[in-house]
């Protein structure tokens, strides 16, 4: 049963979305969740993805990644039309969503893909939504038009200034934790290093906040461990007790490494990958910019 | 014994035979047939099957090894109880396809079990011979011949599908698809009812294509059970998440599932609880050999994506086969130097012996009687080095083993790149977690009763869900017996129904 590629953007350089057909997936999947994929059976490595949305009526699933290693370069050549070999899921457990008042959701590149399903519901419990999306440029922020559509107050940021605010997202989320009004809880899903300083800001505000964990997976139902991570000290496994965490319990540092155990690995693939397309002509690209291991 | 020498010896064992004078005696005075196998130094550097196979001549001679023996001890000692003296007879007739007919009366997977099963603590330990010569090692070696005629059958490339009755319209859901799941799927399709496979993985075959390596189980193997499962009408699915994807319940309320069996094997690793478990380097077994087994990261750039760590300097935690296959594997992989280390003696491991004697064969370096207490990393948190402590036997604990008690002040240290834990497996909770009135015990295990049905009706399980880490032959026997449940389960309600009409 493979997986047909429905519709496909580019949304930024390195930043593409599909929608592919998984009927079954897409009746099940609740916000928070993820899949696996891999492109083909006989080479191709399990990469998890999480869920940007879901059309049920029309059977299929959107994912939204950013072009890093080879895995998601070939994702990212693949066209309407073609298809995924394996696509399992919905794997993790759905966030948690109740009312608690004034929510703060924080996206950091495309991390504001899996955010905004989760965003959305939170705002169908009844929540207030302040919604603080980052990017290193303008360039490279999606989903804004999305985000404004179910926030009550949006801020963006970017790094160079761009567009936005020039600031982390720490920074207003560091403020809105001082209103007087302090947040009831925070949700951030980004780069793994944006995660751990929103959550150290948050720490002092001793506001709840949650974040979604995107480690190295093989087979996401709890049977390799290759996705634990240490949440207050004790080893829990990303595919089956997560993604979604306590922030303020988990040992970001360490998880920061283990997400680089394959950096080497993943540039040479990547660097065969694109000298196998060069010698067929096929890619003219400029060469993607790795910021490390990280896959959203 | 070259192979001229075997055949003059099978010649003469033939004609004495004939003219009814051959006699036991005769039969001690056979040499056991040693395993044919690739050379330990060249085979360490791939991943082909190490043992390459008995040949027909050799075959016939372990069999006429055999007794005969009115009781076939061995037959009790025989999980699936598999009628062994009647095919090992065959052998030596030299009537293979009757032999192949009179295992898979019992057994489905011959080639599977003859080339995996601990034989030596189950048919072998039992035989007349072995006792007579007081060396299980001497016993008939059963589990090759069995190996050998499923082989032979593949050669012959007759495509062996079963007969499947008339259709029932009933709809059974098989969860997982390792060996257990392989029999329950084959033996309800049988009774022509309609069977769905669900499995994770985008391959079907379980332990035996994610776990077991190539060079002790070729792939392809598995592959043709799963072939044949499939020509028997057995729909697969794969990525298929029960729990997640669809629940057991949905499966039952609204996809109209019958009867469903749960065989979704061990998961959740276990780790040793040691500080640096999590550094970069710290593999479980199970990632360890689904990376390079499933995956095939030994081809890594060469036609795998799946990158794997080339230690040069590993070492494996654990004694059993588990911890076999990883230190083999890590030789393949290219280290240099593979420690096992273990808390007992070899005399303790639960590792089958000729695991243990290939992997020395091959270069792994044991080192019992010590395990590691802290694994240390570099200052990009990568495996550095372990800490390890000595131990000594003490007392005999519950089990009746001799327990390890750690010598103080004994602290030294290895340097190393990567470790991997093969300590065990706890149950997976995904199941359990999803399946409301399941009935577990304290270790996540299903509990089943003697037909081995669940808490809930309808429901059966099998395999490492309900043994925890059981054998490939254990699992099948359960796939095995909750088949028999089930169809009798679903012939009772199709003739209510037909007695509702
Ligand atoms: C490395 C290793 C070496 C071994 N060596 C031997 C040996 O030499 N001899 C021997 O007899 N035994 C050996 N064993 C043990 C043996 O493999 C197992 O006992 C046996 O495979 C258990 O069979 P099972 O039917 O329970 O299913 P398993 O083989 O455990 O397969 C379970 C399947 O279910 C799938 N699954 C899990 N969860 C779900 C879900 N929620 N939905 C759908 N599918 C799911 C899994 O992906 C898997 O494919 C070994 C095990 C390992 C790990
Ligand atoms: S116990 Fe050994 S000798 Fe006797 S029938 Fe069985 S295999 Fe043959
Ligand atoms: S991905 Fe294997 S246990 Fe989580």
């Amino acid at each position: 049963m493979s997986h047909k590629i429905i519709s496909r953007e580019q949304l930024s350089e390195n930043v593409f979305a599909i929608d592919v057909t998984a009927e079954l997936i897409a009746s099940a999947a609740k916000p928070g969740q993820f899949i696996i994929l891999a492109i083909n059976s006989e080479y191709s490595e399990r990469i998890p993805l999480t869920i940007a949305g879901c059309d049920t009526e029309k059977g299929t699933i959107r994912l939204i990644w950013q072009r890093l290693g080879k895995t998601t370069a070939e994702l990212a050549d693949l066209k309407v039309g073609e298809t995924i070999e394996n696509i399992a899921g919905p794997l993790g457990k759905p966030t948690h969503l109740e009312n608690f008042g004034l929510v703060v959701c924080v996206g950091g590149g495309i991390g504001n893909a899996p955010l905004l399903p989760i965003a959305t519901a939170l705002k169908k419990q009844g929540n207030k939504i302040i919604s603080i999306l980052g990017a290193r440029n303008k360039e490279l922020l999606i989903l804004e038009k999305e985000f404004a559509a179910i926030s009550d107050e949006l801020i963006v940021t970017t790094d160079d200034g761009s567009y936005g605010r020039k600031a982390l997202v720490t920074e207003p989320l560091k403020e809105i934790c001082q209103r007087k009004q302090k947040p009831d809880k925070v949700f951030v899903i980004g780069p793994t290093i944006m995660m751990k300083f929103c959550c150290e800001v948050t720490r002092q505000f001793a506001v709840p906040t949650d974040v979604s964990l995107n480690t190295i997976m093989v087979d996401g139902t709890g049977m390799c461990g290759g996705c634990r991570v240490e949440i207050d000290g004790k080893p829990k496994f990303v595919c089956v007790d997560g993604p979604e965490f306590d922030g303020h319990k988990v040992n970001f540092d360490l998880m920061l490494k283990r997400l680089n155990a394959y950096k080497n690995n993943e540039q040479k693939a990547l660097e065969q990958y694109k000298n196998h397309k060069c010698k067929i002509g096929l890619d003219k690209k400029k060469s993607p910019d790795s910021n490390g291991g990280e896959i959203i | 014994m070259t192979e001229q020498k075997r055949q003059q010896l099978l010649d003469e064992l033939l004609e004495k035979q004939k003219q009814g004078q051959l006699k036991p005696a005769d039969r001690f005075a056979i040499p056991c047939q040693a395993m044919p196998q690739q050379d330990a130094m060249e085979r360490r550097n791939n991943v082909e099957e190490v043992t390459t196979g008995y040949s027909e001549t050799q075959a016939r001679l372990e069999a006429f090894r055999c007794l005969g023996c009115k009781t076939a001890p061995c037959v009790a000692g025989c999980p699936v109880r598999i009628n062994i003296k009647d095919f090992i007879t065959a052998i030596a007739d030299g009537e293979f396809a009757k032999a192949l007919g009179i295992i898979k009366e019992n057994s489905l997977l011959p080639a599977v079990c003859g080339r995996v099963c601990p034989q030596e603590v189950q048919c072998q330990e039992k035989c007349t011979v072995g006792l007579k010569f007081k060396d299980v090692n001497k016993a008939v070696s059963i589990g090759r011949l069995e190996r050998f005629v499923a082989d032979w059958g593949a050669e012959q490339n007759e495509k062996d599908v079963p007969k499947i009755a008339a259709k029932t319209k009933m709809k059974v859901a098989i969860i997982g698809s390792g060996p257990g799941s392989i029999v329950a799927a084959a033996d309800t399709a049988r009774a022509g009812h309609d069977v769905t496979v669900f499995e994770a993985f985008h391959k079907p075959g379980g332990v035996m294509v994610y776990g077991i390596p190539e060079f002790r189980l070729p792939k392809k193997i598995v592959q043709k059970e799963i072939d044949v499962l499939e020509e028997m009408g057995v729909k697969i699915i794969r990525n298929f998440i029960v729990g997640r994807t669809r629940t057991i319940e949905q499966l039952m309320s609204e996809d109209g599932f019958d009867a469903v069996y749960i065989g979704v094997g061990a998961g959740l690793p276990s780790f040793m609880g040691i500080q640096g478990e999590s550094l970069v380097g710290v593999y479980s077994a199970n990632e360890y050999l689904t990376r390079a087994n499933l995956m095939k990261a030994y081809k890594f750039g060469n036609g795998s994506d799946t990158p794997i760590i080339r230690a040069k300097k590993i070492a494996v935690v654990g004694g059993g086969n588990v911890a076999m296959d990883c230190a083999r594997m890590a030789l393949r992989l290219g280290a240099e130097k593979v420690y096992l280390l273990y808390r007992r003696t070899e005399k303790e491991m639960p590792a089958r012996v000729e695991e243990v004697h290939h992997a020395k064969e091959e270069g792994v370096e044991f080192h019992t009687l010590q395990s590691p207490q802290k694994i240390i990393g570099d200052e990009n948190s990568c495996v550095k080095a372990v800490e390890c402590i000595k131990y000594q036997l003490g007392e005999p604990d519950e089990s009746g083993r001799r327990r390890p008690v750690a010598i103080e002040n004994s602290e030294f240290t290895i340097d190393l790149d990567a470790v991997i834990i093969a300590i065990g497996n706890g149950a997976n909770p995904l199941i359990g977690q999803t399946t409301p009135n399941l009935k577990l015990n304290k270790w996540g295990n299903i509990i089943v009763d003697e037909n081995c049905k669940t808490s809930i009706d309808g429901v059966w399980a099998g395999g490492d869900i309900v043994l925890g880490s059981a054998t490939v032959i254990l699992a099948m026997g359960q796939g095995r017996a909750a088949a028999v449940a089930i169809n009798k389960y679903l012939s009772e309600k199709l003739s209510e129904r037909s007695g509702d009409n």
